[in-house]
């Protein structure tokens, strides 16, 4: 991975919620590398943090930020720099875009899909209308829309098709890094497959890398060039998913992977017992030691990232 | 297992006489008792116009037979409208079909007054697909438990202290104080789905229906619901009918599965049997698209049946997957229904590839 390819990378990112509570850790000191043209899987249970890393990258917070630091390099410039409106007349939907979750689900009921694809054209690039509809047409037939929906409604489509209506929008200004947050986990299973197809083929023909977030490992295996696994608002694991998918190495990887039932090969699925820490105030040391069969003295320390075979992984067994 | 089903059409009469496959009771139980039965079912929704003019049926369940026995687990795999939530609630009582029965325990369910219907509510738990979704917000856990016996004319206030402490230790919610006073928000998704089966289970139903109960779970959960669900089956004999459209899942699950397509059974089959030897091509699109964690995934391209799933209103002709169907015989799929066919024992498939 040279440094020269980089589209994406993340230096020491935390993303900190004020809630009533306290402050709620969502990210925390995350470090990322995405080489243009790859996909990478965040994977991660419910509350870990993946949907506010995605957020925190393309900058759509809440209001009730407490902290946000970090450096963030897309094609070597660090967007960190840019104030809110450059921002978004320069980043994002023109570098980035996201296909955020339930994407599906919330498409305008009242616009036709084809001025909806079209739409972020018009804003972000003031392409004209004409213009707009014609691109719209070219990705509908990119995702595999047929292009007489252009003038249907959200309620007249299937889900399968509502979502490459909604993956077609966030392509339309062809941006080199799309988000797909559980892109999905709502579909069926044949219709998840085909998705999954045309994403492979979106990301052959247009070069565009992808963050795919998910908790789901198997159909996450679809796409992964590389995996980052993360738990309780930091990055434990980033492996080529060659070597991730065959030997995780984290501790959590592993009993993840051991979660998953699987279809064509024996093997009982186990579980992992015990529940992820509260992000209000997570333990000191490793935030998995509590539920680690391979905890030890060590692990009252917070481990830092090792690297092993030039993958990434942030436990003690491999110090 | 002692079931029988059959996709059945009008005119070709093809009820599969029994195989020999044996049973996969347990041995306290020589000869299973059927619990239910469902007979010929056809579950119609009338389509109006402008509230009055007729203007067609959705045929959500069209011709499903089959057989539960006691303490037997099957699983139902179909993708989202192809009819098995409108069968699971024909057999909740629910719906009423239009044609064919639901047979518990020898009695027809549409015969029953309302005061039967109420205890056969009491027999038959119901677990939700999305646990949040399904537990009253502002309601306690021991509340929400107490309901149940509350609505049956369970009234002992010490019975009820004993059964939901009897429930949650069951479904190890331990140590049982720290919970009944908490509401559905304060618990995480697999504690809800564990109140969701407690509840389920605290009549002491004699059947278990559990309408895709992991979906909305961590992978690191799910085993752990599964595993919760198949010792409660053991312990107390009961029957389990899983609906999923995840075939990984049900394999750990079930002894037998059931393909639901368009609102017809299309295959079943041993759960080994069925993933080894899948016979009708939309089971083999199915375990086609369903992957299993490898990298390799990455690197090919799936081959799946075009187009999706056709509307219940006018569903194809004869068979229902011909359209989408890459084995297709011209002149006799999309003319004829395909009767059940038997290619092996226990195995059955409604294709005319094994005619």
């Amino acid at each position: 991975m040279s440094e020269a390819n980089l589209l994406l990378r993340v230096e020491d990112l935390r993303l900190y919620f004020r809630t009533r509570r306290g402050i709620v850790q969502a990210v925390d000191g995350v470090n990322l590398k995405l080489p243009s043209n790859e996909a990478m899987v965040i994977l991660g249970e419910s509350g870990c943090g993946k949907t506010s890393l995605s957020r925190a990258i393309l900058r759509l917070l809440p209001n009730n930020v407490a902290t946000y630091t970090g450096k963030i390099y897309l094609n070597g410039h660090n967007t960190m720099e840019l104030n809110d409106e450059s921002y978004r007349r320069q980043i994002r939907w023109f570098e980035m875009s996201m296909v955020p979750q339930a994407a599906m689900n919330a498409l305008n009921p009242v616009m036709k899909v084809g001025d909806q694809v079209a739409e972020p054209l018009l804003v972000h690039k003031r392409v004209e209308k004409a213009e707009a509809l014609e691109q719209a047409a070219w990705m509908f037939e990119q995702v595999g829309v047929p292009i007489d929906f252009l003038n249907r409604y959200a309620f007249e489509l299937s889900g399968g098709m509502r979502q490459r209506v909604a993956l077609a929008m966030a392509l339309i200004t062809l941006p080199s890094l799309v988000f797909l947050d559980e892109p999905t986990s709502a579909l069926d299973v044949l219709t998840q497959a085909n998705i999954f197809n045309v994403l492979k083929d979106i990301k052959r023909e247009l070069a565009v890398s992808f963050i795919l977030i998910t908790h789901d490992i198997a159909t996450s295996s679809e796409l992964a060039d590389t995996v980052a696994v993360m738990y309780a608002g930091e990055i434990v694991e980033v492996s080529d998913a060659r070597h991730f998918f065959t030997e995780p190495l984290h501790p959590y990887s592993r009993l993840l992977m051991d979660s998953v039932p699987r279809l064509k090969v024996e093997q009982e699925p186990t579980f992992i017992t015990g529940q992820p820490p509260s992000l209000i105030s997570p333990p000191s040391g490793c935030r998995f030691a509590p539920r680690c069969p391979s905890a030890m003295q060590r692990c009252s320390d917070a481990p830092p990232t090792f690297q092993k075979d030039g993958r990434q992984v942030r436990c003690w067994l491999y110090a | 297992m002692s079931s029988v089903i059959s996709t059945q059409s009008q005119g070709t009469p093809q009820r599969v006489p029994q195989s020999a496959t044996g049973s996969t009771v347990g041995p306290e139980q020589p000869s299973p008792k059927t619990l239910l039965s469902v007979e010929d079912l056809h579950v119609w929704f009338e389509l109006k116009r402008f509230g009055f003019l007729h203007a067609g049926y959705v045929q959500a369940v069209d011709g499903v037979n089959f057989d539960l026995s006691e303490g037997g687990a099957i699983g139902i795999v179909g993708e989202s409208g192809c009819g098995k939530t409108t069968l699971m609630k024909t057999i909740l009582g629910l719906y009423e079909p239009i044609r064919g029965k639901v047979v518990f325990r020898g009695r027809d369910l549409s015969a029953l007054t309302a005061r039967d219907m109420q205890a056969y509510r009491g027999e038959v738990g119901y677990v939700q697909q999305d646990p949040y979704g399904a537990l009253p917000p502002f309601m306690r856990v021991e509340q929400i438990l107490v309901e149940p016996m509350l609505v049956t004319g369970i009234k002992d206030r010490e019975e009820h202290k004993q059964r939901i402490r009897d429930v949650l230790t069951e479904v190890k919610m331990t140590p049982i104080d720290d919970f009944l006073t908490k509401f559905p928000h304060m618990l995480s998704g697999g504690q809800q789905q564990r109140i969701v089966i407690a509840r389920a289970m605290i009549l002491n139903p004699r059947l278990i229906v559990a309408d895709e109960p992991v979906s909305m779970l961590d992978a690191s959960v799910r085993v752990e619901i599964l595993r919760l669900l198949e010792k409660l089956q053991e312990s107390h004999n009961l029957a389990v009918i899983y609906i999923t459209h995840d075939l990984s899942t049900v394999r750990y699950f079930s002894d037998e599965i059931y393909v639901m397509y368009a609102g017809k059974l299309v295959e079943r089959a041993e759960v080994n049997a069925l993933l080894r030897n899948p016979m009708h091509p939309y089971t083999q699109a199915l375990l086609e698209a369903t992957p299993d964690p490898d990298y390799r995934n990455a690197l090919t391209y799936k081959d799946l049946p075009p187009g999706e799933p056709p509307s219940l209103v006018n569903p194809p002709q004869a068979c229902r997957f011909h359209p989408r169907c890459p084995h297709k015989i011209d002149g006799l799929c999309d003319v004829q229904l395909p009767p059940d066919f038997v290619p092996e024992p226990g195995h059955h498939a409604a294709c005319w590839l094994y005619r």
